[in-house]
């Protein structure tokens, strides 16, 4: 009596199980290439770069002159131009990032913020290039024209805006360096605000503080290192921007003090001349460089991504890319 | 409750049933036996689903049943009640091989599916299922697909393609479902399209689809209005003319309305298990007792 | 409680002039994005005409000429580019969601993010390594593997989170019929969560559509059209790049041209998936 009745003539087949070890198999082989990947990353540049790493040591890091002929590299001015033009931009990013953010959380009408949100969303749909493109032919003489002799006028006396006026300078690279991290550190600022829990915000308001104080108290500081995370996520995002620094810099590979000259990018510096490195080592420097590059994003962007999640918990994190 | 009512007892083989503790109720003496009587048919020929060894099953450390024994009649409805938390649907579950599912899962003891060890090593979860169908508290009809395929999934997914065969079956599992005249015209609409009452008895047809000897229940009525809740409960009846079921319910008075034969568990423990007439009228522990007549859970 | 304190009218001042100010940032990041819309359109759309789409470039000197070849260069990548992308990355995310234990999958989120976060010169430079040079040229192939390798971190993170959303009672439910694992997941799950699955390709797809720096020493850039995917071939973005720094006033003009046009692809796709998406997700409350 004991029958199976089970399907229609067909025998439960072992594929079940090989298909399912397949499949399980096939996915997690698919998974795992991430992992494959950062290392194929780290390693195709590695073996890259090692016979300049071998021939320079750490005088690549520290030294400035960058002479292909000679075959003489020391990455410094890069290092220094990736650096303050980073810099530059999140300077002015920053603030007007959070003071969105919080804008658009606590104080914008409901009606407001989906247009706005959607605007900042496009935003950072528009590639380097174009805003590389805008900035050469709208930005750059609008630079050279007003603001850098105003800027020379006022601030003259300090170094920083001492020099030439060219226009492609570093300070060029900064502002839209700026312009593009808006929108990730906006957007992320965003989500970690909205990650602190109401109940912060009405024991402010129960004490009689206004919408700012509590603003001010309760979200802010509640939400300190997840915003710090946002401004760190915008700085990863800043260092590796290559192609509107690239035409807005001036592409010298020269250390200057002032804002106003020209100056050099790690990025900058891999776009334009990689495909025209004549000799190995040479070739070979560029590969140092993307090194340097790719440690020093990853690190940033690793601690970026620690720092957000201490706050908001894993399912910011998530959204966060 | 006193007990007027005589458990009708014909001739029967006996068969080892066990509950964990033997308390006698005061109204055990009102029965005509008073002691745990084993499950009488009205088929002659008696035949047993599951048998049930010594079953233990957790979630990671935490014990949910404690050595449960019992045997379920083929062809019969058989209840599980008990407060929440007692472990019924965790028992269940362990029926279908769902349990194992749950990550950090532990089980202990023996199933038989007739006569069949479904923990067995060389067994196939999968076929286990196969044979052993299930129906959620939560209807669950599969979004992206229509009534007709919706029933027919079972088959499809497992290799059956002629369309004659699947139509045929999905009819039958239809009507077997009491859903056929609702839908017969509507069989390429959404799934989903249907009211609570009807997705769940889909459900019902979804797993019939497949044949299997089982049906498992786990409180499928309770997310459902009363009169949808009166469908599912004859229908119930309808099936075990030729389905073992074994429903989980919280609600006592369905289960007996409904069942045959009521397993009684308290905090994963099997306090009792006897014919349904027995169990709410005559109960011999006093637990059961207590709880059939509303004094705790 | 009749006389207002000074202290207590700063605060309002401070409060309201903080409302003002933070208005002010969300205007000043708005912005940038009007700039570049108006002068890309009054630049750029004079010149899009039927030769811009149809014609190949001019040699150096000679005015007109279009950038079909690097239209068609530029989908011929995103096609290249999604057939490394898409598979690896949907069945990473599939195993994401359905399989792997706590640890591991913690770890493949963390490196993807970290993936995400890699300069995209940085794949140029990984593609030249691994396709340039043992080819010993630069290649449609190249080019697609470079993208394609920024595609995957981005399409496993968001197929993870549209499966993760599918409830579990659908994958109970199918369990419990005896249907295999495998099938459960991809004719049952992934079918219901197809919508956000096409949308995260999308997304991304978007994404490496307008990126420049992994093209400039692996696909190359083409003034001609492409026959054999193992030639460099042209596109959109290589080819405003290179306009765009040249001495040429015509090419200029060809540039804004081409940044309107790739612009319009890019918000295309995007409105495709917010078309896509409606009604899935309601507003955000804040």
């Amino acid at each position: 009596m004991t029958v199976s009745r089970g399907l229609v003539g067909a025998q439960l087949a072992p594929s079940s199980k090989v298909g399912d070890r397949v499949f399980k198999w096939l996915t997690m082989t698919m998974g795992l290439s991430v992992g494959a990947l950062i290392v194929l990353v780290g390693f195709t540049l590695w073996r890259g770069a090692s016979p300049s790493v071998h021939h320079f040591g750490s005088r690549f890091l520290t030294s400035s002159t960058w002479d292909p002929v000679q075959e003489v590299f020391g990455a410094l001015p890069f290092i220094y131009g990736t650096l303050v033009s980073s810099l530059i931009g999140l300077v002015i990013a920053v603030p007007l990032s959070i003071g969105t953010a919080v804008f658009l959380t606590e104080l914008a009408p409901p009606r407001l913020r989906q247009p706005i949100v959607s605007v900042i969303e496009m935003l950072s749909a528009v590639p380097s290039v174009i805003f590389g493109l805008w900035g050469i032919f709208v930005l750059i003489p609008w630079l050279r024209v007003h603001l850098f002799p105003s800027l020379q006028k006022l601030f003259g006396f300090l170094p920083l805006f001492q020099g030439p006026n060219y226009g492609v300078s570093m300070l060029a690279a900064g502002i839209i360096i700026a312009i593009m991290i808006l929108p990730i550190i906006t957007s992320v600022s965003r989500e970690i605000l909205r990650s602190v829990p109401d109940l912060q915000r009405e024991a402010a308001y129960g004490l009689g503080a206004t919408r700012w104080e509590v603003t001010r108290i309760a979200v802010l500081s509640y939400a300190k290192r997840g915003l710090f995370g946002a401004v760190v996520l915008g700085l990863g995002r800043a260092l590796g921007e290559t192609m509107a620094v690239t035409m807005l810099i001036g592409n010298r590979p020269e250390i200057s003090a002032s804002l106003l000259a020209p100056g050099y990018t790690l990025a900058s510096v891999i776009a334009n001349e990689f495909s025209e490195a004549t000799t190995d080592l040479y070739l070979s420097a560029l590969f140092e460089i993307g090194l340097v590059l790719f440690g020093v994003t990853i690190l940033t962007n690793a601690l970026a991504q620690l720092l957000i999640a201490s706050t908001a918990g894993p399912k910011t994190s998530r959204a966060v890319q | 409750m006193s007990a007027n009512i005589t458990t009708a007892q014909p001739k029967k083989e006996d068969k080892p049933l066990t509950t964990e503790n033997n308390q006698r109720s005061p109204l055990a003496h009102l029965a005509s036996a008073g002691r745990a009587e084993t499950p009488s048919r009205s088929t002659p020929v008696s035949e047993v689903a599951f048998e049930v060894n010594n079953l233990s099953c957790w979630f990671g450390q935490q014990q949910a049943v404690y050595g449960l024994n019992l045997q379920i009649p083929a062809k019969a409805v058989t209840a599980i009640i008990g407060p929440s938390g007692c472990g019924k649907s965790t028992f269940l579950r362990c029926l279908n091989r769902m349990h194992e599912l749950v990550r950090g899962s532990r089980l202990n003891g023996r199933i038989r599916l007739f006569g069949e060890d479904v923990y067995g090593p060389r067994v196939d979860a999968t076929l286990v299922r196969r044979r052993v169908g299930m129906v959620f508290q939560k209807s669950n009809p599969f979004p992206t697909m229509s009534i007709r395929e919706n029933v027919t999934v079972g088959l499809r997914l497992n290799g059956v393609r002629q369309r004659p065969v699947l139509e045929e079956r999905m009819e039958r599992a239809l009507h077997m479902a009491a859903l056929w005249d609702e839908v017969k015209d509507h069989l390429d609409l959404p799934g989903t399209s249907l009211s609570g009452g009807q997705q769940q008895r889909l459900c019902i047809a979804r797993a019939l689809a497949v044949q299997p000897e089982v049906l498992l229940m786990d409180e499928p009525a309770s997310a459902l209005d009363p009169i949808a809740t009166m469908k599912i409960e004859e229908l119930i009846q309808e099936l075990k003319k030729d389905y073992t079921i074994v429903i989980v319910t919280h609600n006592m008075q369905q289960a007996a309305r409904c069942s045959d034969y009521t397993a009684f568990l308290y905090l994963g423990r099997l306090i009792e298990y006897d014919k349904t007439v027995k169990i709410f009228t005559n109960p011999s522990n006093k637990q059961t007792e207590d709880y059939v007549t509303g004094r705790f859970g | 409680m009749n006389t207002i304190s000074p202290y207590h009218t700063w605060r309002k001042v401070k409060n309201h002039s903080m409302s003002v100010l933070s208005f002010a940032c969300a205007i000043t990041v708005i912005a940038p994005l009007a700039l570049v819309l108006f002068y890309l359109i009054k630049a750029g759309a004079s010149s899009l005409d039927w030769h811009f789409f149809t014609q190949l470039p001019k040699p150096v000197g000679e005015l007109g000429g279009g950038m079909a070849n690097a239209i068609v260069g530029t989908l011929m990548l995103l096609a290249l580019a999604s057939f490394i992308g898409v598979p690896v990355g949907v069945l990473g995310g599939v195993y994401l969601s359905e399989y792997g234990s706590e640890r591991v999958n913690w770890w493949i989120r963390f490196g993807a993010d970290v993936l995400n976060g890699v300069p995209s010169i940085v794949w140029g430079i990984v593609a030249y390594a691994l396709v340039v040079v043992p080819m010993k040229g630069f290649s449609a192939y190249a080019g697609g593997v470079a993208l394609g390798f920024m595609m995957i971190p981005l399409i496993i993170r968001t197929t993870e989170e549209v499966l993760l959303l599918v409830p579990n009672g659908y994958r109970e439910g199918a369990l419990a019929l005896g249907i295999p694992r495998w099938k459960i997941i991809l004719r049952i799950v992934m079918k219901t969560a197809l919508k956000g699955i096409v949308t995260g390709v999308l997304l991304a797809v978007a994404r490496i559509a307008g990126e420049t720096a992994p093209l400039l020493f692996t696909a190359f850039g083409n003034r001609f059209w492409t026959h054999h995917l193992k030639d460099p071939i042209a596109a959109l973005p290589l080819q405003i790049f290179s306009y765009a720094i040249s001495p040429y006033d015509d090419w200029h003009r060809q540039a804004w041209a081409g940044a309107l046009v790739l612009i319009l692809i890019i918000f295309l796709i995007n409105i495709g998936v917010r078309a896509l998406t409606r009604g899935k997700f309601s507003g955000a409350t804040r």
